[in-house]
């Protein structure tokens, strides 16, 4: 977290536990990616220090694959699967594309005309790019189920889509909870509808491991993608959970490590590490939900206070608590420019994000916003402010001392800057 | 100081902003993105709008260890410097895309956008000079217009006032002014050019080297940053569609046939694609381009040589005339004009051009110049405009033909502080040689050694 560290700088000592944010400011982009816990860190380091390729046969080998095998049985624990279940991966987008893709090409390897891959319209874009790939290269039909104004799936598009096409549907993929908005798909009723017509469900669960109650086998679902960053671990590792009879073709091929489906080298540090963060997250999830979500209710009554015209995007958490995932919320600032709003918060010390992704770095409207009917001008001005373990009420007093200038700055420039206003 | 640092991706504005750092400022850098379909732009060394060049910004801001954001102001570059271009061109004048990303994008969008945001200034990586003089009002005799009308009120009677003076940089080679010029004062006082004093393009690299910069060996840029593959024909095809049409000669004889009048420049001798030569055998240049008719008049070269020059939308820097509309300046410190207005100077119609010699004076927009006749030339251009930097060969053009013809030149007015007002029109007489390649559409700039005084858009040239 140290925006000066730089790699040709020298390092002047060992890390002991994980840094905190920069105590000059106010971090409120969890969902982005949030702190490594101390656990996770020191099992990272110790895993380091060792060598061993988890696919050797010699001693060496045999402790690395140890170790896999160990975190393996650890997040299959955690998480309701069985160890045969998980296929570690090197993010959550690939496990993303590997359920995407690898189940398209499975299952129309079954059935020729099983070519229709059903999404929610909100879904991240490691779920919607893969699937536009597929369409665009291997004869996949994409279909986007709509959401209503908080974000939420449309259970009878689902329904008629599948009572009239289930013979030609590969997939249906839903995320447990959504990245920008934090709306809780009903995942359950998704997979009972899929199933009644014996269509497999994959659910992108990247920001609901260690905020929501978490249960793969439980869930119902046929794949599930977890990520390492979000939840306390490190980046560059993930996990898809995949049921043993599901098809599931490889993305990448090689030594066939990992079912076969997830060829290269075992990551062992980065796995043990994951493996800690999860059964910790999960662990603590039922105290750190309560807290972050007494945070935020704070947070969206003070924006709510301080900026009387802020929308919030997704659900209410006043009347339906239940909703949306406990440590976001989400604002759009009608007549102001998100980036302008990124940099006068940042400039005052307060990290966030808008939500959406980038192209070249510009902020582009959102399509979960524009799928939830936000108009256009409105999704521009959008902020997310997601909170974790190391959030405090003094983050959520710092924004919502600084907001109100920000927010009447940003509109300013929105008047004159970008043509776009 | 608050400062914004628009950082293109190229060695200059990231030295630029290095700079403004180092100078104890508190710099943003930004980098304007340009277009919403980049693969139009140019990548690599041959541009500036690229995903690299925004990956190139970036990793300069991070070396600097200053924020970095991007800009999408892609919808107000279509909306001006490409429409302005596309159209410019379809009225058969020469535009300068360069001169009109200035004057709307750098100080207009990014530089109105930053002073919302609380930014003090915006430093971009120009080759100019800004100084700042300050003036006292004890020289009675200096006042400029007929009778003095202007006069202070005497000595010590007004403040010691701070002008700003946008002035070319050592760097002749590089030297930008020419295309800042359209700035104008208010602008100006909110830019800053921190590589002004720099001397040689070799020494920035060597600045950019010290401090670890990886774009301290990135080629320059040339060539308009829209036009994908530098095809500027192909381009205005591609937007303007083909337009077939009549190439004549200068007494109306069908000599050829062309796409597009508007693609063809007045003083262009390539590619006009004429079957034979002229009966006497000598080189014919394009002498008109008529867009009312898309007809291309070709000719001989000396109709292409012009001495008088109505520019309009005229802007003066602070100091130059007796007042300016801010109020900024102040008589005393203006310009010594005769009884007409008239002041010498010398000025320029392209961004690496040569000065010349000229009088020139400031007239408000209602006694504007009155447009002159057909006799008008301007010099032959060998070098179709494809084939160098736009803002070194614009289209050398006369006045339109189905411009009123008049042998006279503009009749005189006397100047008066409505000349500052926007708007308003400089009238140029040149006092050297005739200048060759006169386009209407040029930004020309007038200037007094290495000051600029002001600039206008060429609205006609002629012959007197």
């Amino acid at each position: 977290m140290d925006v000066t560290a730089s790699l040709t700088e020298p390092v002047t000592g060992h890390p002991d536990g994980p840094e905190p944010p920069p105590d000059a400011g106010a971090y409120l982009d969890h969902a982005a990616t949030t702190p490594m816990t101390s656990a996770a860190l020191a099992a990272f380091v110790e895993h380091a220090r060792h060598t061993g390729n988890a696919s050797s046969l010699h001693s060496a080998g045999r402790a690395a694959r140890r170790t896999a095998e160990e975190a393996r049985e650890i997040v299959a624990g955690a998480l309701g699967a069985r160890p045969s279940e998980i296929i570690f991966t090197a993010s959550g987008t690939e496990a993303d594309n590997l359920a995407i893709k690898g189940m398209f090409w499975g299952r129309r390897a079954e059935d020729r005309r099983r070519t229709r891959i059903l999404v929610s319209a909100v879904e991240h874009h490691a779920v919607l790019d893969p699937a536009f790939w597929l369409a665009g290269h291997a004869g996949a039909q994409v279909v986007l189920l709509p959401v209503d104004t908080e974000g939420r799936l449309d259970l009878d598009a689902l329904r008629a889509e599948l009572a009239a096409h289930h013979a030609e549907t590969a997939l249906v993929s839903v995320m447990w909870a959504n990245n920008e908005v934090g709306t809780v798909q009903p995942i359950h009723d998704v997979v009972r509808i899929a199933r009644h017509h014996g269509i497999p469900v994959h659910v992108d669960a990247v920001q609901a491991v260690g905020q929501l109650p978490v249960d793969f086998t439980a869930s119902g679902a046929d794949a599930m993608t977890v990520s390492g960053h979000k939840l306390g671990g490190p980046a560059g590792v993930g996990a898809l959970l995949a049921r043993r009879d599901l098809p599931l073709d490889a993305v990448l091929h090689g030594g066939g490590q990992e079912r076969g489906v997830r060829s290269g080298t075992l990551d062992v540090p980065a796995i043990a590490s994951f493996a800690v963060a999860v059964r910790d997250a999960v662990a603590r999830r039922e105290s750190h939900a309560a807290r972050v979500a007494a945070l935020r209710d704070s947070l969206v009554a003070h924006v709510r206070d301080v900026v009387p015209d802020a929308m919030l995007c997704g659900p209410d958490p006043r009347t339906d608590p239940g909703g949306r995932l406990p440590g976001n919320a989400h604002f759009a600032f009608p007549g102001a420019e998100g980036d302008s709003l990124l940099y006068l918060l940042d400039s005052a010390g307060i990290q966030a994000s808008t939500g959406s992704a980038c192209q070249a770095g510009v902020p582009q409207p959102s399509h979960v916003l524009l799928a939830m009917g936000v108009p256009e001008t409105a999704a521009r001005g959008a902020l997310r402010f997601s909170l974790g373990a190391t959030s405090t009420p003094a983050d959520v007093e710092r924004l919502a001392a600084a907001l109100p200038q920000v927010v009447e700055r940003a509109r300013a420039a929105g008047l004159v800057g970008g043509g776009h206003a | 100081m608050k400062v914004l640092a628009a950082m293109s991706g190229g060695v200059d504005s990231a030295v630029a902003a290095a700079l403004a750092v180092e100078a104890g400022h508190d710099v943003v850098g930004v980098h304007m993105a340009l277009s919403r379909n980049r693969d139009q732009f140019r990548n690599g060394s041959r541009g500036c709008c690229s995903i690299e060049d925004a990956g190139d910004a970036r990793r300069a801001a991070d070396v600097l260890g200053i924020p970095y954001y991007v800009w999408d102001l892609s919808e107000t570059f279509e909306e001006t410097v490409v429409a302005d271009f596309l159209s410019e061109y379809e009225a058969g004048r020469t535009p300068n895309p360069c001169v009109r990303c200035n004057e709307h994008i750098k100080f207009e969008a990014l530089l109105d956008k930053a002073t919302a945001l609380g930014f003090d200034a915006v430093a971009t990586g120009h080759y100019a000079r800004i100084e700042t003089r300050e003036v006292t009002a004890d020289t009675r005799g200096r006042v400029p217009g007929p009778a003095g009308a202007h006069a202070p009120d005497g000595p010590g009677a007004s403040p010691a006032l701070l002008v700003r003076e946008l002035h070319r940089s050592p760097n002749t080679a590089k030297d930008q002014s020419y295309v800042l010029a359209v700035m104008g004062p208010e602008r100006l006082a909110r830019a800053m050019f921190p590589l002004g004093g720099f001397a040689s393009k070799d020494e920035v690299r060597a600045e950019a080297a010290k401090r670890g910069l990886s774009v301290s060996a990135k080629p320059d840029s040339y060539d308009i940053c829209f036009v994908a593959d530098g095809d500027t024909r192909g381009f205005l095809r591609d937007r303007l569609g083909s337009r077939p049409g009549a190439v004549v000669d200068t007494d109306g004889e069908v000599v050829g046939e062309h796409d597009g009048a508007y693609a063809f420049t007045v003083g262009q001798r390539k590619g006009l694609g004429l079957g034979r030569p002229a009966g006497d055998g000598r080189a014919r240049y394009v002498v008109d381009v008529q867009t009312s008719t898309n007809t291309v008049v070709v000719g001989p070269a000396e109709l292409l040589s012009v001495n008088r020059i109505a520019g309009e939308k005229a802007i003066w820097f602070d100091g130059v005339l007796a007042t300016t509309p801010g109020g900024s300046s102040s008589a005393d410190s203006a310009v010594p004009t005769d009884a007409g207005g008239w002041f010498d100077a010398e000025v320029q119609v392209r961004a690496h051009g040569t000065p010349v010699p000229a009088r020139v004076r400031a007239l408000p927009a209602s006694a504007g110049p009155v447009p002159a006749g057909t006799s008008s030339a301007a010099t032959p251009s060998d070098a179709p405009r494809s084939a160098a930097s736009p803002s070194d060969v614009p289209r050398s053009d006369a006045l339109r033909s189905d411009d009123s013809p008049s042998g006279t030149p503009p009749s005189a007015a006397a100047p008066s502080a409505a000349a500052a007002a926007p708007g308003g029109a400089m009238e140029i007489e040149l006092t050297g040689e005739p200048l060759r390649g006169v386009a209407a559409g040029q930004s020309i700039v007038a200037y007094r050694g290495t000051r600029v005084l002001g600039q206008a858009t060429v609205a006609a040239a002629w012959r007197a």
